[in-house]
């Protein structure tokens, strides 16, 4: 095993992390602020990747397919806040499950009807084609690079937002006291759905940027969901700070474990048997991690609320 | 406990539907219609997977997102001993197979229960959201473990050949082995209906009405959870076990996490923590999927929409339509 390859990989579980992070910011914001768990929030990362593709298709621009995706998933996500969700935010978890539930059937199969079963396929776009080389010999495609780098770009802009604007600071205003600042006269409505549009608008960049890696299709967006939840709950529900870790975390912990443990286990038993049995409880490791840490942190490692 | 007038509106419904599902397929078993009858198999399985939910979901107020995952497991029980039996090879250090239901479910309960306990005992640690996405993740686990396991078929799942034997019963045939699941589902509610009037059952609903109360008497919310957790999780092995015994398959697709949902989807269809709530929920639901889907293909869609207006507008289920309100929330 070369250092190279351990560096590819270990650039691989930063690239699937930082896609975690794009998904687990805006389901941590949206629980964080309003108190709501999305379930339709891969539905949202779905949309994302169609519009890219569907736009890059017809446009011929992977660019405008960006500029699209993000257009397409604010603006799903800021309907589906004003003509459902915000009838969810006094339910109990239960209800929110349930709704949301439905929207995923329903978003899957309205994608479903509208582009057909057949996945759509999207380009990396000539600009980011190409690799670079890596130390120890060896090469990395540039565009897996190019996401970690738009990644850390969310990641400080995110935290500026939050920490340095207006908005953001109401944002932490609705996260500590939604009916005080409710009743200082922010339009807390407006707030929420902007909120939710901003998540759903980080969902579709991560499916439109993974778009270009894998194949566009209906039902993507529930790995990733569920590898989301995973994150947040791993980093503590509410705390953006959480999910960036959580996310780095869940991504390089199941890249490696895919990599490593087939070959730690050849160490031990035959190598036929190694394959198989490596790759299984390579696949079942992040979850083992979740609970190892539930264990011992049940809200998490960054809890953000009590 | 006095029979309020809600509370015999509800007994005349719960028995109606008690009788309809017994009364459809013997219709349709006398019009030579097998096909109706395997449609009321599977309401009776559903049925009796949601019942199993419905203990930990319904009276615990625990949200378990990953029921499948025991579904699963009961199914994959059935398929992995009908195979050893079927092949002639030991399962392990000896032990064979076989195709015997009884048996298989005797497995599946001890199985449910092993792997209940530690999920329960982490999951039970947390609450609310948290709770329902651990359990999520669990079932996942469980789930991407069965793909990946190569012995039993993995993504592919596995076929039974033959369907498993009960004493006396002939079970090949439609009819005899509706009724199996039938005086499986009448037993487990019958468990349900004891557990909700015992002390134990007393005790797991004050867990969810307030649990800080609970404990100030003296009893712990965990373990009194943890036990509702496990024989939840039990029953809706069973019902895994059924349901591979009337598809004769069973993949990797009975744990994921659309499994879960639908189970909860069943229980709120029908009305959370009502005795015949599964009951009216799996016959709303393979309905729907029934009649929506001999119209178009993309059923799920309305069947989304449907669900939606449920949760929304709706809130008690069909049985909250037709006997009331449940007498306390």
């Amino acid at each position: 095993m070369s250092i190279a390859l351990l560096i590819e990989q270990l650039l691989n579980g930063l690239q699937l992390g930082v896609m975690l992070f794009l998904m687990a910011a805006g389901l941590t914001l949206i629980f964080g602020v309003m108190g709501l768990i999305n379930l339709a929030h891969g539905s949202l990362y779905m949309v994302g990747a169609f519009a890219c593709a569907a736009v890059a298709a017809a446009t011929g621009s992977f660019w405008i397919g960006l500029v699209a995706s993000l257009i397409a998933a604010a603006a799903a996500g800021a309907i589906m806040e004003v003509t459902v969700i915000r009838r969810l935010y006094e339910r109990d978890h239960l209800d929110q499950v349930l709704a949301t539930f439905a929207l995923i059937l329903i978003f899957s199969e309205g994608t479903r009807w509208l582009f057909g079963s057949f996945p759509l396929y999207l380009d990396i776009p000539p600009l980011l084609q190409g690799a670079v080389p890596l130390p120890g010999g060896g090469q990395y495609q540039l565009y897996r690079l190019a996401i970690i780098g738009v990644g850390i770009v969310v990641a400080i802009g995110l935290y500026f937002l939050i920490s340095r604007t207006r908005l953001g600071m109401r944002i932490r205003a609705g996260e500590a006291d939604r009916e005080m600042i409710a009743a200082l006269g922010v339009d807390i409505r407006t707030l929420y759905t902007v909120v939710f549009a901003l998540g759903a608008a980080l969902a579709g960049l991560a499916g439109a940027l993974v778009g270009a890696l894998q194949s566009v299709q209906v039902g993507m967006g529930e790995p990733a969901l569920i590898l989301a939840f995973v994150v947040i709950v791993i980093g503590g529900i509410g705390s953006i700070k959480g999910a960036l870790f959580g996310a780095i975390l869940v991504g390089v912990v199941d890249t490696m474990g895919r990599f490593l443990l087939p070959k730690a286990l050849a160490l031990m038993i035959p190598a036929a048997q190694a394959g198989p049995i490596g790759a299984a409880l390579a696949s079942m490791l992040i979850y083992v991690v979740m609970a190892l840490i539930l264990a011992f942190r049940p809200s998490g490692l960054f809890a953000a609320q009590s | 406990m006095t029979n309020a007038s809600p509370t015999s509106r509800e007994t005349i419904v719960n028995a109606l539907l008690a009788l309809l599902l017994l009364g459809l397929p013997l219709l349709a078993f006398a019009m030579g219609e097998p096909f109706y009858i395997t449609l009321a198999t599977r309401i009776a399985v559903l049925a009796l997977a949601a019942v199993g939910l419905n203990i930990a979901l319904g009276l615990g107020g625990l949200v378990s997102f990953g029921h499948a995952a025991f579904f699963g497991l009961g199914g994959y029980a059935a398929g992995i001993l009908a195979t050893h039996a079927f092949d002639g090879v030991p399962l392990f250090a000896g032990i064979p197979g076989t195709v015997s239901m009884p048996v298989i479910w005797l497995v599946t309960m001890v199985a449910c229960g092993l792997v209940a306990l530690p999920i329960g005992a982490i999951s039970l640690r947390t609450a609310g959201v948290y709770f329902i996405m651990i359990t999520l993740a669990f079932a996942q686990m469980i789930y991407y473990f069965a793909i990946s396991w190569p012995a039993y078929g993995g993504e592919d799942g596995l076929s039974i050949y033959v369907r498993n034997e009960f004493p006396g019963v002939n079970t090949t045939q439609p009819l005899p082995f509706f009724l199996i699941c039938y005086a499986v589902l009448m037993a487990a509610l019958g468990l349900f209906w004891l557990l909700r009037g015992s002390r134990f059952g007393a005790a797991l609903q004050a867990a969810r009405q307030n649990a800080t109360r609970l404990s100030a008497v003296g009893i712990a919310p965990f373990n009194i959870r943890l036990v509702a957790f496990i024989i939840s999780a039990m029953v809706t092995g069973v019902a895994g076990a059924l349901f591979a015994d009337l598809n004769k398959f069973v993949s990797p697709s009975m744990m994921s996490w659309h499994m879960s949902g639908e189970l909860i989807v069943l229980i709120i269809l029908g009305g959370k923590g009502r005795l015949f709530g599964p009951v009216a929920g799996a016959m709303l639901y393979v309905l729907f999927e029934f009649a929506l889907g001999g119209i178009t293909e993309r059923w799920q869609f309305f069947l989304g929409l449907i669900l939606l207006g449920v949760v929304l507008f709706a809130r008690g289920g069909l049985l909250g339509l037709l006997a009331g309100k449940a007498r306390h929330g």
